[in-house]
């Protein structure tokens, strides 16, 4: 017997002890249980990760853009009900390229948010590039490259040349670049549609991994882009990232209410995937739920039968003055320690799988699939649910043996 | 810890009279207002005094295992009035009976019931464990003291279930007394024992009556043993006969 140990810690691991097969068994169903619940939230953690990362490594999180043109019905308020038209034909309006009002103060305001990390003005719009006889059209995007690089890091993504945005300056993909036939130093000339034009220098050719962007899309300097598309100044859009891409709808919401500005986060934009990320969610919470059913029920289970195998003995303490409260204890300690025990041995059951599969789960080239990060505050969680499943679970075969009359324990 | 020990014995020196125990018109009734009422014990009085040793005889199902769980406060009395150690219990809630049950009785049974999972010296210290929390060399010496008196030092290390019959019955009465109860009740604690063990835990059990005052309550089918007691009271049909 240990001095430091306490009445019901002894009674508790010897019990255990005693039972050894069972507790063996108990033990292997509470690890393999865990070390499941580990293995699929970091795998999927890391999908998920894996996933947004590269969804929002080439947007940002929130898109403030300029209120659209309505049109406006003209009605015989005399004649007309309240709230009713009648025989309105109504045209869309064209939306023209228009620039957010005030946007540098707009832009200030956001900065003040404790959730936003970076605010950078876009200028966008469509043009042509042109080299020689052929033409491409192309989305010019005018960037403040110190900022707008810190939402999509374009270095990353150069493959020749280098991300240096001047007056002069334009980064085209891959696919035009192959398109036009041109490549790093080369001229292009970009025409707007309104018919003014600009022959700028490719200064570098990057690959975003999608042969649209890289047929599309093109970068320039912010000015560059306002002279071109004609918008002096002005700019189309404010791209925002935030630290909790979750909290990015929240924080779209707050910022409309606040600067008055229509704010879209990517979980509007990006419906159908923020959808499929949180089926995922969901399927994983449950998937997680049923396996520590599961377990409790195991504790459960041989918790039932250690207690009526030791109905005897409990009365015996019983009858030598043991407490309800201390029996509760005892029977609920076994409960816990059965869940910390599986619970260790299923962390490294869990970590192992997660090894193996970073060892064996590789793309082609033999980086891995995607990263699957070794979260301590995981382990540390499933170290402590399921010593708390453990604990919840015992307490009805803990009460049972707190409850037992001795005499009839006793009598068996 | 030596507090808790002789708890039993100071609650006694404390009261008026020497009565370790007193029973007045008990009753025990099972399945009381249903049509299947059956009563057990119908009005006993008892009184044992400090350091009697009184056998209690009397035929299979009269009432003495009953009567023994009422005066053990393992189970309560349907009418009467029953002081252990000069405190009325009947009017006691549960963890001051578990409380005074700890302290001031022991208890050995027909069989020894000893905990597997511990030795025999954890098992003669399990109640002086569970009253104090934490073991402790008192507890350990006390323990082994005890299992010395019955000549188990030997076997102190053994686990329970690798003793013999009669080892193991000797570990239960020196577990049973390792708190120095004031009352010791033996409910037919040599009835699965050879006759040679039978009489050496008899006589263990009277050497502690003798040498510590421990009143004792000893439940016997053997006419024998009976004789050897101060008294002995006779159950039939759950009453009592001198």
């Amino acid at each position: 017997m240990q001095r430091w140990l306490p009445f019901e810690w002894i009674v508790a691991l010897r019990f255990l002890r005693e039972g050894r097969l069972q507790t063996v068994f108990i033990v292997s169903g509470v690890a393999i249980g865990v070390g499941v619940i580990v293995f699929m939230s970091a795998l999927l953690s890391g999908l998920q990760a894996n996933f947004i990362r590269r969804v929002l490594s080439a947007q940002a999180h929130i898109e403030l853009l300029p209120p659209r043109q309505v049109s406006r019905t003209l009605r015989d308020g005399a004649s007309a009900r309240a709230g009713e038209i009648e025989g309105a034909i109504v045209q869309a309006p064209l939306q023209k390229q228009r620039s957010i009002d005030q946007w540098q103060a707009v832009a200030e305001q956001i900065r003040t948010l404790p959730d936003v990390r970076v605010v950078t003005p876009v200028t966008g719009g469509s043009a042509l590039a042109v080299r020689g006889s052929a033409s491409r059209a192309i989305t010019v995007v005018g960037i403040e490259p110190e900022q707008y690089f810190r939402i999509v890091d374009l270095n990353d993504k150069i493959v020749r040349g280098m991300a240096r945005l001047s007056a002069t300056d334009i980064l085209i993909g891959t696919e035009l670049a192959s398109d036009l036939g041109v490549d790093v130093g080369d001229k292009l000339r970009i025409a707007a549609a309104d018919g003014a034009a600009s022959v700028l220098t490719i200064a570098g050719v990057f690959d975003l991994g999608n042969k649209g962007a890289n047929q599309r899309n093109t970068f320039v300097a912010l000015h560059t882009a306002q002279s071109l598309l004609g918008l002096p100044g002005g700019v189309t859009s404010l791209e925002v990232t935030v630290r909790d891409v979750y909290a990015a709808e929240t924080i779209a919401e707050r910022i409309t209410a606040r600067t008055g500005v229509e704010a879209d986060s990517w979980i509007k934009t990006s419906a159908q995937f923020f959808a499929a990320v949180s089926a995922q969610t969901t399927a994983n919470t449950s998937i997680r739920f049923f396996v520590g059913l599961s377990v409790a029920f195991g504790i459960a289970s041989v918790l039932v039968v250690s207690v009526v195998q030791k109905s005897r003995e409990i009365g015996i303490l019983r009858a030598m003055g043991i407490s309800q409260g201390q029996i509760l204890r005892v029977f609920l300690l076994q409960g816990g320690l059965l869940g910390l025990g599986g619970s260790i041995f299923g962390c490294a059951i869990g970590a192992s799988a997660l090894l193996l599969w970073q060892r064996f789960a590789r793309n082609p080239d033999g980086t891995p699939l995607f990263p699957l990060p070794m979260d301590p505050k995981l382990f540390a969680a499933a170290l402590l649910l399921a010593s708390l499943t453990g604990l919840v679970a015992a307490f009805a075969p803990a009460l049972r043996a707190a409850r037992l009359d001795p005499v009839v324990a006793i009598r068996g | 810890m030596a507090d808790a020990r002789t708890q039993g014995t100071a609650d006694i020196a404390g009261t008026a009279d020497a009565a370790v125990v007193r029973l007045r018109a008990v009753r025990k009734a099972y399945n009381v207002g249903t049509p299947v009422e059956t009563e057990v014990l119908h009005g006993i009085d008892l009184r044992l005094e400090k350091g009697e040793f009184c056998a209690v005889m009397g035929p299979s199902g009269s009432g003495k295992s009953t009567l023994l769980n009422i005066v053990g406060l393992l189970d309560r009395p349907t009418s009467g009035q029953l002081e252990v150690c000069g405190e009325e219990t009947t009017t006691l809630d549960d963890r001051a009976v578990t409380r005074l049950r700890g302290h001031a009785i022991g208890f050995v049974f027909q069989y020894h019931y000893l905990i597997g999972a511990f030795s025999a010296l954890e098992n003669v210290m399990m109640p002086m464990l569970g009253a104090e929390g934490f073991p402790n060399d008192a507890m350990r010496a006390r323990a082994a003291m005890l299992l010395a008196s019955v000549g188990l030092t030997p076997q102190q290390n053994n686990l329970a279930g690798n003793l013999s019959g009669g080892q193991q019955q000797r570990v239960a009465v020196a577990r049973a007394l390792a708190m120095n109860p004031a009352l010791l009740l033996a409910d037919e604690p040599t009835g699965n024992l050879d006759s040679k063990s039978a009489g050496e835990v008899f006589e263990l059990i009277r050497r502690f009556n003798r040498e510590h005052g421990t009143s004792v309550l000893f439940v016997t089918h053997n006419p024998d043993l009976a004789q050897r007691c101060d008294k002995t009271i006779r159950v039939i049909d759950g009453w009592l006969a001198a």
